[in-house]
């Protein structure tokens, strides 16, 4: 009986490693600094769209996943040396991106970038723009004629604005139309901006199976309309699929 | 204050503590093989210490922490690689990417979340004593020249051997040349914690932050403003604290150290007790 | 294009000159040498001004360490308890958020909020507290026979500190200061990275390696050329230091002149 015991231990236990060769645990990545994308809630845990959509995401694709937060300017460095497995982090497709990393499907539309401000006669194109270093804004904000002033984090660009050392902030909608909202004082100011290609998860070149499987789940996500319930719950202003 | 959330600040107090308690000893050994090296009869290994003790020192330590865990982690894995998978026919650096066999990994993919934050810690405790070593080896190297020449010929005489020498005279009298630097370097590395988060160690700086930034009601039952100058604050208050006691401690193994030396303080001691 | 164009658009990129934009793809190991380079006119800006500001106060703060005052002394010792006690991080943060608050009561302050202004003020009083520790343990070895000289030759009051006490407690402090020096060198390297925002890309040598860093996603390369960088900088803060000494103590037979390098105590 004991002997029995152990065999089919040593079963589940090759099985295990047989499962651990290609991503027994998938980490995901994330900033935990941007909501309503992602965020700690007030247990510390990671919370969030794209909580709810990753862990979707690894239901349907049989992955156990873990998450792990990470500075938004080592994010990148940290995937393609191993640290962790995929980037869940609001991460927009671009062209500078995606020649180092490879992006699975998009699972939110473009998202316009909107500025917003402290009073509504706000110069977007000449006044002075925060916005956080590293990111497609600020990229945007440099070429545009704008004065571009940069922070390490998105709190720091809102704190920016509200203190007058900045006359706006150029950040994604869905995360600055929920500061506005919280704040009587900030209003959405000047035309969306469209930069980048949608959200997708960040995933290392060659790792070629698991952005397979990804892209296969999030299409399923995006079939049976259980992403649209998840991007009108979080992201209300945004187009669903 | 007592979320989950601010659970996690006081965690990462004692990570810092913790942190503190580990690498001092570690970089005081690094220190010491660097101060001895630099010593060294053989030019490699004297020119080995000595290049370690002048380019860690020049250069800004937000620099190397900022690429060095990285460079580290890969290293290692690397060498796990060559180790454990000899018949491994794909390249390691594929474009990008950095790819070592499954069983390389540091540590295992499939690991628990604790053991990989148990790396990170191992790490960044790696990369702190390195760069402070580099320091404390500038220290020990300075202090093994103080001791007076004369010790050291008389324990010639006497006939000791050059090991006897090391171990007996010139490791016990360099202590108290060294306490003065080393208690700085105690000083700078206390006040070089807030950049653990640059290591990925999630530390106080990083949680105050996270806590005290504004939060809006959707995300979370604890709205409030901007209240990171508060936790700030507390920051400011702990490693004030801090340094106080280390002051006094420090204080304290000096006067026990200089009991007997043959230098200013010592001399000072003698006639008090006389 | 060329690395001589290269040079002529970015040399001067981090005050304001030369092309707005920087490079975007097409990374050349030119550019960045060249970018970061440029940046390291602010490290060497924030370096000098604190160091030769910060010297004034330094002198003045360890002389009331040590005045009989017990109100100045109190005072001084606080100041340097509360900079040498706290870390550089948390300094520029606070003083950012001071200088914000200030701003709002009067445009007189607003300059202070940038980093060219209030980033110098924090370096200033942060290496001002801790040369101040450096003076006031030299003022204490004073050997008291040089004292008494200068008062057996009739010396009192300003000349005695000018001739007698200010040159012996330089030279005998000089070794530990040049530590310091090179430290404040390298913490110019936080003002950006904690807490004054970067104008229109204008930032210090860091500022630049992590811009490099973020865009190519390779670390292994911006940040050696900032360390490299950064050794010629010790190298050469080394050596000014080491004339300086050689002059402080030119009245010494060789041989008693004290080296730099072998008085590692007080490093900060």
């Amino acid at each position: 009986m004991k002997k029995l015991i152990l065999a089919s231990a040593a079963l589940a236990m090759t099985a295990g490693m047989a499962m651990a060769e290609s991503h027994g645990v998938v980490r995901l990545g994330t900033e935990g600094a941007y909501p309503p994308y992602n965020f700690l809630n007030d247990a510390g845990e990671v919370d969030g769209f794209e909580r709810e959509v990753g862990d979707e995401l690894c239901a349907r694709a049989e992955l156990t996943c873990e998450w792990v937060t990470n500075e938004w300017d080592s994010i990148i460095p940290n995937l393609v040396s191993g640290n962790y497995d995929v980037i869940i982090a609001g991460m927009s497709i671009t062209d500078e991106r995606d020649e180092v990393i490879d992006f699975s499907e998009p699972y939110t539309q473009p998202d316009p970038s909107i500025f917003i401000a402290a009073s509504d006669s706000v110069d977007t194109m000449g006044g002075v723009i925060a916005a956080q270093s590293g990111t497609i804004q600020a990229s945007y904000v440099a070429s545009s004629g704008a004065t571009l002033l940069e922070f390490a984090t998105p709190e720091e660009t809102v704190a920016a604005v509200r203190n007058g050392e900045a006359d706006a902030v150029l950040a994604d909608k869905a995360f600055l139309l929920s500061v506005a909202e919280a704040d009587p004082e900030l209003m959405v100011v000047g035309e969306d901006v469209l930069l980048g290609g949608g959200v997708g998860l960040g995933i290392r070149e060659s790792d070629g199976e698991l952005k397979a499987k990804f892209d296969a789940a999030i299409q399923s996500m995006k079939d049976d309309g259980t992403l649209n319930a998840l991007i009108t719950k979080w992201l209300p202003d945004a187009v669903t699929f | 204050m007592t979320t989950g959330k601010h659970m996690s600040l006081y965690w990462s107090l004692g990570t810092v503590l913790l942190l503190l308690a580990i690498t001092a000893p570690t970089a005081l050994a690094f220190g010491f093989g660097g101060a001895t090296a630099a010593r060294s009869q053989i030019p490699p290994l004297r020119w080995f210490g000595k290049t370690y003790m002048a380019i860690v020192r020049g250069v800004p330590d937000i620099a190397f922490f900022l690429f060095f865990v990285i460079a580290l982690d890969q290293g290692f894995e690397y060498l796990r690689h060559k180790v454990l998978c000899p018949d491994w026919d794909q390249p390691i650096r594929q474009g990008n990417d950095f790819i070592v066999c499954t069983i390389a990994k540091l540590p295992l993919g499939n690991a628990p979340q604790w053991v990989h934050e148990v790396y990170g810690f191992a790490l960044a405790v790696l990369t702190f004593a390195i760069v402070f070593g580099a320091f404390a080896a500038n220290v020990l190297f300075g202090a093994m020249r103080a001791v007076p020449k004369a010790q050291l010929e008389t324990a010639e005489a006497y006939g000791m051997t050059q090991r006897q020498i090391n171990r007996r005279v010139l490791i016990p009298q360099m202590w108290v040349y060294a306490l003065p630097g080393l208690s700085n370097l105690w000083m700078v590395l206390i006040k070089a914690t807030p950049l653990l988060f640059l290591l990925g160690v999630e530390d106080i700086v990083y949680w105050s932050r996270e806590l005290g930034g504004t939060k809006t009601p959707q995300f979370t039952e604890y709205p409030h403003g901007d209240w990171r100058m508060w936790y700030f604050a507390g920051l400011l208050v702990f490693y004030l604290c801090f340094t106080k006691v280390s002051e006094v401690v420090l204080a304290r193994i000096m006067a026990r150290l200089t009991r007997g030396q043959a230098t200013a303080a010592g001399e000072a001691q003698r006639k008090a007790i006389a | 294009m060329s690395c001589a164009a290269t040079i002529a658009d970015y040399a001067f990129r981090s005050i304001g000159y030369g092309e707005r934009l920087l490079p975007r793809s097409d990374f050349t190991l030119c550019q960045q040498f060249t970018l970061i380079g440029s940046g390291m006119i602010w490290n060497v800006y924030f370096g000098l001004l604190a160091l030769v500001i910060g010297f004034a106060i330094a002198t003045a703060v360890a002389m009331g360490k040590a005045a009989q005052n017990p109100l100045l002394r109190k005072a001084s010792e606080w100041f340097i308890f509360v900079f040498r006690g706290s870390p550089l991080f948390i300094q520029f943060f606070f003083a950012y958020f001071l200088f914000l608050s200030l701003k709002g009561l009067s445009p007189f302050f607003s300059p202070l909020t940038s980093a060219t202004l209030g980033a110098l003020c924090v370096l200033i009083l942060n290496t001002a507290a801790y040369s101040a520790e450096i003076f006031f343990g030299a003022l204490q070895s004073i050997p008291k026979g040089d004292t008494e000289a200068a008062d057996a030759y009739g010396l009192s009051g300003w000349s005695r500190f000018r001739r007698v006490i200010w040159p012996t407690m330089l030279r005998l402090a000089w070794p530990a200061y040049t530590n310091e020096a090179i430290f404040l060198f390298q913490s110019t390297t936080l003002v950006f990275f904690a807490g004054f925002p970067a104008v229109q890309q204008k930032g210090d040598a860091l500022y630049y390696a992590s811009y490099f860093a973020d865009k190519t996603f390779n670390p292994f390369v911006p940040y050696p050329i900032l360390a490299g960088y950064f050794i010629i900088l010790t190298l050469i803060v080394i050596g000014i230091f080491g004339l300086i000494n050689s002059r402080l103590n030119r009245h010494l037979p060789s041989d008693r002149r004290p080296r730099i390098r072998l008085r590692p105590n007080l490093i900060r």
